[in-house]
């Protein structure tokens, strides 16, 4: 995103957003903050600047610190740029007894990055995440709205693949589908 | 082969579908309900002795009656999607496969509360699930199952579904209604419950998918059908969610009261223990409730075989006993690491600590580092008995159950494998890099 290009949902998204609004009772618009945060993330390259935060804030009538306490709190919204692909690795009990710990290690290996850092390219993100409710498909990665399960090393290898030859723009947990 | 109430459709092709659902019975239930009272519904509800299947274990129908009615104030069902109690992936199971069965079992428990609108706040990592649940939705908007008028009956009912964003606190009922107010995670002080001041205010009820969808069957066999099936006050049957180191994870519906032993080991359920090894310990209903050692999970202390119910899975108090809790079954075999796997836990909660009360924001954190200490080598004996000090003064002190949550799995782990902590911090020269945890297939010994 540049710097001067303006802030401003695709129309899209923010019909979307209208609608969304009008699931809650009149005046209690707050509600919509978290899904309208998604697809704020999604539609400003995969992760909420303060002037998007700002935006946001003026869609729901809200101040900008109800914005920030809230986008700072959920571990799902980036406060920093991120890679085209953010990888989320389980991290929690019943994937570290499948060996999540491997998978971290082989990805840090693999990608030359730690844990909640960006590849040089821009491609990739790695972040770890608690449970993330795929515990009988255990080791498991989330990329975007993508549960990647069962996995083995060679898998792990096909994904990244597979993201490196198919992703060009950023993508985020809201889909662009309804939300 | 026990019954199966809620996953007897689960693998019909195209059971997603509203079509496929209703060529299976789908919504019938509904279509009776409509042609009774909401107090007869709830009256079948208490009947059926359905306990909160989130993990809390209270009976759903007494919540239900709790709920205030004042004149002209709008009332709320929330169902509690936010599934993200470590071992647990059941809720995430069933709207996946069976999305309508949750729509209709929402429909029903709306019509008996008298709420006009109610909400599914499921967690912001499930999206994909989320669209299909809002398929689903639209689906029966379409049918009218949702929308004015509903089978003629006069009542008016919206769903909607809305989505977190990473934060296990929302699981707790208020954090959760506060995230749906748009607001951080912080659960409330109680009283006023819910059922009184809840969602904006209005009296609400909050309840975990397994519970709302439960409540389908119980209206179309009868309350007191239902509690026929299972063991004493453990009425009905219950989604276990099992995983670790089994021959088979996945989610099965038990009838209540089975013995944990055929649980583990037959191949119905869980298969046994992969490898050929042995079975160590076992989290037997989600990362929160206290670990027990091989003989005290198969066994009641006095011996006797421990049955998967809320009664004898804590039949001996937190002294040889556990919880049922959520479900989330987690199998260790005889090479895990106990503290190594606690260490995962108490970070996790650390992680998820919503930082209002000083016992559960400081504690974990305290708790974390000590167990990674422990784990490093640099450990004493004195850290173990610090280690207990600090969970037992985080238990109860807090104003929601994430401080019990993290203080259990440090206690029940030194209660039942002290010997353990005492081998890593007395002889530190024989700790495993790798602590004894399961490699991924196919791994190069670079990385092993």
């Amino acid at each position: 995103m540049s710097a001067d290009k303006e802030i401003k949902f695709s129309d899209d998204a923010y019909a979307l957003v209208q609608k969304i609004i009008k699931r809650y009772p009149e005046g209690k618009q707050k509600s919509a903050l978290i899904p309208v945060l998604h697809i704020a993330q999604a539609e400003f390259s995969g992760w909420l600047s303060a002037p998007v935060m700002d935006y946001v804030a003026s869609l729901l009538s809200i101040a900008s610190i109800e914005v920030y306490e809230v986008a700072s709190f959920y571990t799902m919204f980036n406060l920093k740029p991120v890679g085209k692909c953010v990888i989320e690795v389980c991290r929690t009990g019943p994937c570290w007894l499948m060996g999540a710990e491997d998978l971290v290690k082989y990805l840090e290996k693999k990608l030359n990055i730690k844990d909640g850092e960006t590849t040089a390219d821009g491609m990739f993100t790695l972040k770890t995440a608690e449970c993330l409710a795929s515990c009988g498909t255990a080791p498991m990665m989330q990329i975007g709205e993508t549960y990647h399960e069962s996995l083995t090393l060679n898998k792990v290898d096909q994904i990244l693949d597979d993201c490196r030859a198919t992703v060009t723009e950023p993508i985020s947990h809201w889909s662009k589908k309804e939300i | 082969m026990g019954r199966k109430l809620l996953t007897e459709n689960i693998n019909v092709p195209g059971i997603q579908s509203l079509s496929v659902y209703r060529h299976q019975g789908g919504y019938e239930t509904l279509k009776k309900a409509v042609g009774m009272t909401s107090e007869a519904i709830v009256e079948e509800v208490k009947k059926s002795g359905l306990r909160g299947r989130g993990g809390a274990g209270f009976p759903t129908g007494l919540k239900w009656s709790f709920l205030a009615k004042p004149e002209g104030v709008p009332r709320h069902l929330v169902c509690n999607a936010d599934e993200s109690e470590p071992g647990t992936f059941k809720d995430r199971y069933m709207m996946e496969r069976i999305p309508h069965l949750l729509i209709e079992g929402m429909i029903i428990g709306s019509f008996a509360l008298g709420a006009n609108s109610s909400y599914i706040y499921i967690r912001g990592e499930m999206m994909y699930v989320l669209h299909i649940l809002q398929r689903a939705i639209d689906e029966a908007y379409e049918a009218g199952f949702l929308g004015k008028n509903i089978l003629g009956s006069g009542f008016d009912f919206d769903l909607y579904v809305h989505c977190g964003a990473g934060a296990y606190i929302c699981g707790e009922e208020t954090a959760l209604i506060e995230s749906l107010e748009g607001k951080r995670g912080n659960p409330r002080i109680k009283p006023p419950f819910p059922a009184i001041k809840g969602l904006w205010e209005r009296p609400t009820v909050v309840n975990n998918v397994e519970s709302i969808m439960a409540v389908v069957p119980i209206i179309k066999m009868g309350g007191d059908e239902y509690a026929k099936i299972g063991i004493g006050k453990s009425t009905g049957t219950k989604l276990i969610s099992a995983c670790g180191h089994i021959n088979k994870p996945g989610v099965y519906e038990i009838e209540m009261g089975i013995p944990v032993e055929e649980f583990i080991y037959s191949d119905e359920y869980c298969g046994g223990i992969r490898n050929g090894k042995e079975l160590k310990a076992v989290v037997a209903g989600g990362s929160s409730v206290p670990v027990l050692p091989k003989s005290l999970i198969l066994n009641l202390a006095n011996g006797e075989p421990r049955l998967m119910s809320y009664e004898s899975l804590s039949e001996g108090g937190f002294a040889t006993g556990t919880m049922l809790g959520s479900g989330g079954f987690i199998v260790m075999d005889e090479d895990t690491s106990i503290v190594k796997n606690l260490w995962t836990f108490t970070r996790f909660y650390h992680h998820e600590s919503c930082g209002q009360c000083s016992p559960c924001r400081e504690g974990t954190g305290w708790m974390e580092k000590l167990l990674h200490k422990i784990l490093d080598g640099h450990g004493a004996l004195s850290d173990v008995d610090l280690l207990w000090e600090i969970q037992s003064k985080i238990e109860g002190k807090t104003i929601c159950p994430l401080g019990d949550a993290a203080a259990w799995p440090v206690a029940s782990a030194i209660r039942h494998f002290r010997h353990e902590f005492e081998e890593y911090v007395t002889n530190p020269q024989n700790i495993k890099k790798d602590h004894h945890y399961y490699r991924v297939n196919n791994i190069s010994p670079e990385f092993a």
